[in-house]
Parts: C-alpha cells; sequence; structure tokens
C-alpha cells in the first residue's frame, strides 16, 4: 500500500510519554481484565468478515489485538515507528470496528473498543490516514466535514424548497426553527452530493406533518475524528451538535440514514463531550425509528401497487443493528414497502459489515481494491438473497455495496430508505399543487 | 517432605489462591469504581445475568452451536475440573478432618471418569491449539503450559487412585501440583474463573442494556 506512506510522520520518532499517558489513561479494569483473560481460544475468528474473506490466521480478532495495542501495552508503551505503522495497515485496513466479534467470544471482550485506543495511539504520533486529518481540520476549522460555511446548507435547502414546489405543495425545510421536536442532522455528504436525500426527508416529513428544522450550524452528525483517532475533535463534532440542539430548544435530535453518526452521538458521544453517566444531553433518535413510527402508525402511508415487486433485501449497517439496537423495526418497514423481502444469512445483530465501516468508505477511491477483497463476504450474501433491490440506511453501506454491485456483477440497485420510501409514498389531496393543464 | 506439602504448605497454597483471587476482585472493584463508569451507567440485571448464564449453558450461544465439539470438550473439561477436587470422596474426607465440613460425595467410580474426561480433554484442547491454524497463531508456550499445569493433579490423582507406581511419591507429586496450580490461578489466564463473569456482565450492559442486543 504505498499510497498509505505519506501519512507517515515524517520524523520517524515516537513521543513515548504521550503513549504512555494515552495507555495509562485507558488503563482500567475492563482493560486490564480483557487484556488478561484472552483465552487464545480463536473462537473470535469466524466473526470476522476480514477473517472469512481471506482466511489468514493473522486477520482474527484476537490476533489483530494483539499485534496492536496488546504489544503496545506489553511494551509500556516504548514502541517506534516502524511498529506503528504496521498498526496502522491493521488498525484501518483489517478492523471496521464492528463489534461483531464480541458477541462470539466467551468472555464478551470487546476488541472494538481496544481498537479503538490502538488508532487514538497511533494518530497521536501522526500515524492515521490523511483522509481522515483532512476531514477532522474540516471539522476543527468549520464544524462540518466537507469544510462548508452555513449559508451553503440554508442556499441548497432554499433551493430544494424552490424544485420540489410543482410537484408537492408546501414542503418547506425550516432552518434554525427554535423548540422543535426533532432537529434533523444529516451527512455532509448529503448536501455536497446526494442534496435529493435531503429533500426526500423533507417531503416526509412535510406529509407528517413533522415539527423539525435544519439547523445551520451543528447539522452534522457524522464524526470521522471518532475514527481517525483524533479524540478532541471528535468530542467537539458531537458537541456542536448537542449544543445546537440544546441552545435552538430541540426535543430530540433525529439522525439521518448514517450509521457511525448515531453510534457517536448516541452511544460514544457522551463520553467524548465528557457526559459521566453516558447518556446525551437530548434524546438522539435514528432515521428509522421515526419512519416505522410513522408508517404503523399511519402517519405516512405507501400506495401497495408502488410496493416492489423484485426481491428486495437489507443490509442492517453494524452502527444501526448490532451497535443501535434496529434491526427489528427496519424489517418491519420492508414489509411496508416490499413484495418479496429477503434476509440475508446471518442478519440482524448477527450481519457482517459491508466492509466499508471503520472510516474507511469516506476516505475515498484509493483504498477500493482492499474493500472489494474485504466485502467478498457481503457480496456472497447478497447474491445469495437472489435480492434486485438492497435497501441500506447508511451512507457507507450504500456506497460499499453500489461498489461490490459492480465489481461482482450482482445485478443490483441500492437505495436509502427514504429514496424507496419516495417511490410509493402516497401524496394526500392537500399536497398536491393545483393541477394547471385544463 | 509428606507433612510439609500437605500441611503447612497446603495453607499457603489455599490461601494464595483465596487471598489472590480476593485481591483481583478488589483491585478490580476499587479501579472500574474511578476509570470505568461505563460499567455501572448502563447496568442492567437482565441483561447481565442473561449474557452470564446463556454462556454457561452448553451450546448456550450461537458463537458455541458454530463450534459444537470444541465446545463439549470445553465443558466437559471444565465440569470435571472443577467437580472432582471438590467432590472427590477421598477429598472430603480431608476437608473433614481439617475443617469439619464436607460437601456430598461423589462416587469413586464417576470420579474416576470425569477424570479420565478431563485428561482426555486437555489434551485434545492442547492438540487442536497445535492443529487449527487460527488458534495455533495465537497460542504461546504459556498456554500449552497453563492446560498441563492444569492437567498434572488430575494425572497424579489418577495414579495414585489406581495405585500404579510409587504410590507414595506419586501421592506428593499430586499434592505438589495441585498446589502448584491452586497458587498459579489468581497470577494468569486463569483467573477467568472469576473475570469471567465480570467481562461478560459488561458486555451484557452495553450491548443488551444500552442497545438490546443479545451477546450471545
Ligand atoms: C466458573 C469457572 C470457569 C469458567 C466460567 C470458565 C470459562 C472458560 C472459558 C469460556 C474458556 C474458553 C473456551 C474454552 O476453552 O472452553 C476457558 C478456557 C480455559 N479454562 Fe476455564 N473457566 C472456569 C474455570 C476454570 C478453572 C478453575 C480452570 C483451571 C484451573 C480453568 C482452566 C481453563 C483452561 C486451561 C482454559 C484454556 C483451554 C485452552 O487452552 O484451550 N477454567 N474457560
Ligand atoms: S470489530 Fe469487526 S472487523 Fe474488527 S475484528 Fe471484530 S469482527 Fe473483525
Ligand atoms: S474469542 Fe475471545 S477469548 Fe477467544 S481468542 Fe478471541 S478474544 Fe480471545
Amino acid at each position: 500500500m504505498k499510497e498509505n506512506e505519506k501519512t507517515i510522520n515524517a520524523s520517524g520518532k515516537t513521543d513515548i510519554e504521550r503513549i504512555r499517558h494515552i495507555l495509562s489513561e485507558n488503563n482500567g479494569s475492563l482493560m486490564r481484565t480483557w487484556l488478561s483473560i484472552c483465552s487464545r481460544c480463536g473462537l473470535c475468528a469466524e466473526s470476522c468478515f476480514y477473517y472469512l474473506a481471506e482466511k489468514d490466521p493473522k486477520l482474527s480478532p484476537a490476533y489483530k489485538l494483539k499485534a496492536t495495542l496488546g504489544e503496545m501495552y506489553r511494551q509500556k508503551g516504548n514502541v517506534d515507528h516502524e511498529f506503528l505503522k504496521h498498526c496502522y495497515e491493521i488498525l484501518w485496513f483489517k478492523c471496521t470496528m464492528c463489534k461483531r466479534c464480541s458477541l462470539f467470544c466467551p468472555f464478551g471482550i470487546d476488541i472494538a473498543a481496544m481498537m479503538a485506543v490502538a488508532r487514538n495511539v497511533c494518530c497521536s504520533q501522526g500515524v492515521t490516514p490523511n483522509e481522515l486529518l483532512e476531514f477532522t481540520e474540516n471539522c476543527r476549522k468549520s464544524g462540518n466535514h466537507m469544510g462548508l460555511p452555513p449559508e451553503e446548507i440554508v442556499d441548497v435547502c432554499q433551493w430544494l424548497e424552490e424544485e420540489i414546489e410543482d410537484e408537492i405543495k408546501g414542503v418547506t425545510i425550516p432552518i434554525d426553527k427554535p423548540d422543535v421536536k426533532y432537529m434533523y442532522t444529516i451527512n455532509p455528504r448529503e448536501v455536497v452530493f446526494y442534496p435529493n436525500d435531503i429533500l426526500d426527508a423533507a417531503v416526509i416529513f412535510s406529509i407528517a406533518e413533522e415539527s423539525w428544522t435544519i439547523p445551520s450550524f451543528g447539522w452534522d452528525c457524522t464524526n470521522l475524528p471518532m475514527f481517525a483517532g483524533e479524540r478532541d475533535a471528535a468530542a467537539q463534532a458531537v458537541k456542536n451538535v448537542y449544543n445546537q440542539a440544546i441552545k435552538i430548544g430541540a426535543e430530540k435530535i433525529l439522525i439521518t440514514e448514517c450509521g457511525h453518526a448515531y453510534r457517536s452521538l448516541a452511544f460514544e458521544g457522551p463520553y467524548m463531550a465528557g457526559y459521566p453517566e453516558g447518556k446525551p444531553p437530548v434524546e438522539v433518535v435514528h432515521y428509522v425509528e421515526l419512519i416505522h413510527e410513522y408508517l404503523v402508525n399511519g402517519i405516512i402511508s405507501v400506495d401497495p401497487a408502488k410496493k416492489f415487486k423484485e426481491p428486495v433485501t437489507y443490509q442492517d449497517p453494524c452502527n444501526v443493528g448490532r451497535n443501535g439496537g434496529f434491526w427489528k423495526e427496519p424489517r418491519k418497514i420492508m414489509e411496508y414497502i416490499a413484495h418479496d423481502f429477503r434476509d440475508m444469512i446471518p442478519s440482524g445483530e448477527y450481519n457482517h459489515c459491508c466492509g466499508g465501516g471503520g472510516g474507511i468508505m469516506p476516505m475515498g477511491p484509493n483504498y477500493k481494491p482492499g474493500r472489494m477483497e474485504a466485502g467478498k463476504i457481503k457480496a456472497r450474501q447478497i447474491k445469495e438473497t437472489g435480492a434486485k433491490i438492497v435497501i441500506s440506511p447508511c451512507h457507507n453501506c450504500y456506497d460499499q455495496i453500489s461498489d461490490l454491485g459492480e465489481k461482482y456483477n450482482l445485478g443490483i440497485e441500492v437505495l436509502s430508505i427514504k429514496e424507496a420510501l419516495r417511490k410509493m409514498l402516497v401524496i394526500p389531496e392537500k399536497f398536491k399543487p393545483v393541477s394547471l393543464s385544463p | 517432605m509428606y507433612e510439609f506439602f500437605s500441611g503447612p504448605m497446603l495453607w499457603i497454597a489455599f490461601s494464595f489462591f483465596l487471598f489472590g483471587l480476593a485481591a483481583n476482585i478488589i483491585s478490580t472493584f476499587t479501579l472500574s469504581r474511578s476509570k470505568d463508569r461505563i460499567f455501572y451507567n448502563h447496568a442492567n440485571a437482565v441483561w447481565g445475568i442473561k449474557s452470564v448464564l446463556i454462556w454457561l449453558l452448553p451450546l448456550g450461544s450461537v458463537s458455541m452451536r458454530r463450534q459444537p465439539f470444541f465446545t463439549l470438550i470445553g465443558f466437559m473439561f471444565h465440569i470435571s475440573l472443577i467437580t472432582v477436587p471438590l467432590f472427590l470422596n477421598a477429598h472430603n474426607i480431608l476437608w473433614d478432618e481439617n475443617f469439619g465440613i464436607s460437601l456430598w460425595s461423589i462416587p469413586d467410580s464417576i470420579s474416576d471418569i470425569l477424570t479420565i474426561a478431563c485428561i482426555l480433554s486437555g489434551i485434545f484442547l492442547m492438540l487442536r491449539r497445535a492443529v487449527k491454524r487460527e488458534v495455533r497463531i495465537l497460542t504461546e508456550k504459556r498456554d500449552y503450559a497453563l492446560i498441563i499445569i492444569t492437567l498434572l493433579p488430575f494425572i497424579t490423582g489418577f495414579l495414585a487412585y489406581r495405585q500404579w507406581g510409587d504410590y507414595e511419591t506419586i501421592l506428593l507429586l499430586h499434592i505438589v501440583t495441585a498446589e502448584i496450580l491452586l497458587i498459579i490461578i489468581p497470577f494468569t489466564k486463569l483467573s477467568h474463573m472469576i473475570f469471567f463473569f465480570f467481562t461478560r456482565l459488561f458486555i451484557g450492559f452495553e450491548m443488551g442494556g444500552r442497545r438490546g442486543t443479545k451477546t450471545w
């Protein structure tokens, strides 16, 4: 992997004091116990899709851990750059921190949490992917990953409102509206590459007559500094969202169809931002929860004639399913939108990562070969369902599975839940524009 | 010699074992109060208990069902490992003589079968380590050593019961190896006999209590 070389800190020296500090900060009772009781039974190997894809014993979770964080602790932080470079290849390219292994380990060792500490150590020594660092810099400067100025989001939303006028009446995208029920936070990719996602959401919220807003700051729910191992910037990213919600008096923070944003804001964020109880200051809701609620309560409805007739499958994003707790709700949603729903095996909390998690997907096309190799398992799973449509509420899964579809000729179309719903949503009369034709 | 190892040394070994485990528990507890609030923040009795108990049932978890043979051997190993020392008739006579307490005794024939099961399963676990690539790469010399140290009291006990070899020597070896095992448990990965409950509770809280995700 030549292209990774450039990310390596040129001085070649490591700041051992700093490494020791990070190791000791994290050396709590859980860390100590995990490090000491792994019975090296190897049960975790077959849980990891990286291992399954290549059957290389070096890809078993316990080995990856032992070779990285385990070694850092054993050496008491006294490690050199060569070693950190070696860790780098494992930490960012051989583990997406999907936590599947923890369900398969007899001791329930939280390998992913430990890998995060190891990323933190590497990052403190400048050993971290440049791409993630660029996103981190953008976050520091502008509060969002793409470095967009606040006007940009306002402009995009206004333009979208105009776009939809002729099709559906009364769709608005309220900006910075105080005291709403949901402060809707999005993935910056929606602003730049997929503005229709924002529009689809706006249509659904408008029809549901929801009380919602997009803030002009703190709208970016994603958190790549978390994957870069930049703890401070990661903390700042979640604080931006929490504080904005508090400031505008929003009752809840609603997250777009994104996996890691939910993990970041709902589970890791409170600890990063220093809420000792481990709970976010404002309740965090994932998009699939809300859509499930809408459909079940008949707040929005679907035209049965337009339901998908082709076989459909659902990709559980690790951070919505296993690490978010939502796999039943999306399956209920599938009942509304698909005639022929076929689950992958395994699925739900046991689903395999798509191979695009842990920050690797946003790092761009340079890393595609590795992603395609690791995604073999996912491609096979999809193929076995025979599905023609794959639905997933996560931008990373979406992009990775689109790539997999091409690479492995799966003949699939990938959709987010919003996109799927928009194709079949019933638009009540009062939202239909007055027909101009005679 | 025999008097020392079956007298004071036995006390020393038991003290190491019990105080060692107690020290493990206390230091882990103290450290967790200051550094692992996450453990307490999401504590949830139902999820925690399930996360422990289901993993104590043979083939209770998906992971175990995927490797049924290894699981059954693992259980055989552990069940005999824990049952025989506690419930062996000859041990119970000793418990009674020394501490004035005794547990139920199991018939010698069953102890004998369990002992053989323990030794055979221990040998299987070692073979597995040598043969399976994903296990071999994780394995260090001390992993074999620990299985051997665990087995030695059983092998010597087995020989003593049959009175094979020089009884006096074998019995002495039996006592010494058992003492070694007791002493090292708190200081090696064998301390999992208590930490198992701690880490399983945590993952039950973290995945189940916080997210509703099963960990078995
Ligand atoms: C309640 C008590 C215990 C529990 C819940 C427990 C649980 C486990 C588990 C889950 C494993 C890993 C999987 C396996 O190899 O089956 C294991 C391995 C092991 N346990 Fe235990 N254990 C307990 C007590 C003990 C004791 C008292 C000893 C020894 C004195 C012991 C010795 C071992 C050994 C040597 C291994 C490793 C086997 C190998 O190398 O493959 N265990 N235990
Ligand atoms: S967290 Fe996921 S990718 Fe990482 S070692 Fe575990 S199973 Fe593999
Ligand atoms: S399953 Fe758990 S105990 Fe076994 S090797 Fe993997 S991490 Fe270690």
